[in-house]
């Protein structure tokens, strides 16, 4: 018998450790686990949410989020892997052609 | 539980990937708790285990290495620290006080792959083709993007 409240806490702490892990982190691959870090936050919210309410559309919606996380972690890696190609560099801030 | 674990090692390096393996793994029992077994199960199938195979090749892949620190700005120590701080205990106050203390109790709504799967293609079916839409998007975005670009080895090999 949780309440709910330390599951939001939870998810709350899983989503502030990505949004630090994107801000401070300089490897790209870094920034991107820590999106995937975020969207598990959201995910736990929405289960627990499901499980409150009874309602079981927040599980169907965990599995879209989870889905189009896995089609973004494709396409990302794939960009990571074209950028490292062409700049031989991982960090983000030398990638700065579209800087002014 | 999970949270302390997430909080210790995500501070570390680029193998980092390795202890968001474990995040995900606690999560995954996290959800079962909840009472979410399907979730569950997706969960360590598809993060535990697509996306962070996914994440530890590319890692190997691209041989990365240390990440370089980089000294923060006084302005962030200034203003962020406190900000954060407050922000935080307010948060946690709002949640706790307000959010009700209705207990969820351990395995409260039995999230059975059944009951799921009838969800999915029945009130959900539209947002379920549009993902398959999106997915083979993404596979033939990632084929190009990952390829070759100017010699015609990666188009003679596909």
């Amino acid at each position: 018998m949780v309440p709910i409240s330390y599951y939001l806490i939870l998810s709350g702490i899983l989503f502030a450790c990505g949004v630090t892990g994107f801000l401070i982190k300089r490897n790209i691959i870094s920034i991107f686990m820590s999106i995937e870090l975020m969207l598990n936050g959201v995910n736990l919210s929405f289960v627990a949410f499901a499980a409150q309410w009874h309602a079981l559309s927040g599980q169907v919606f965990v599995f879209f989020v989870m889905v189009v996380a896995a089609a973004e972690a494709a396409v990302g890696l794939a960009i990571i892997i074209s950028v490292y190609r062409t700049r031989e560099t991982l960090n983000v801030d030398q990638v700065d052609l579209l800087k002014l | 539980m999970a949270g302390a674990v997430n909080l210790l090692a995500q501070r570390h390096p680029i193998n980092s990937a390795l202890s968001l393996v474990v995040v995900m793994g606690s999560l995954a029992v996290e959800y079962l708790l909840l009472g979410a077994e399907f979730v569950a199960a997706v969960q360590v199938i598809v993060y535990a285990g697509a996306i962070m195979v996914l994440f530890v090749f590319v890692i190997m892949l691209l041989n990365a290495g240390e990440e370089a620190r980089t000294k923060g700005s006084k302005v962030a120590l200034l203003f962020g620290v406190p900000g954060m701080l407050v922000g935080s205990i307010l948060m946690g106050w709002v949640l706790i006080e307000r959010s009700g203390d209705k207990a969820v109790p351990a395995g409260a709504l039995p999230g059975a792959p059944k009951l799921i799967g009838w969800l999915l293609f029945h009130d959900f079916l539209l947002p379920f083709e549009v993902t398959s839409i999106l997915v083979l998007i993404a596979i033939m975005g990632a084929v190009v993007l990952a390829s070759h670009p100017d010699t015609d080895q990666g188009k003679k090999e596909r």
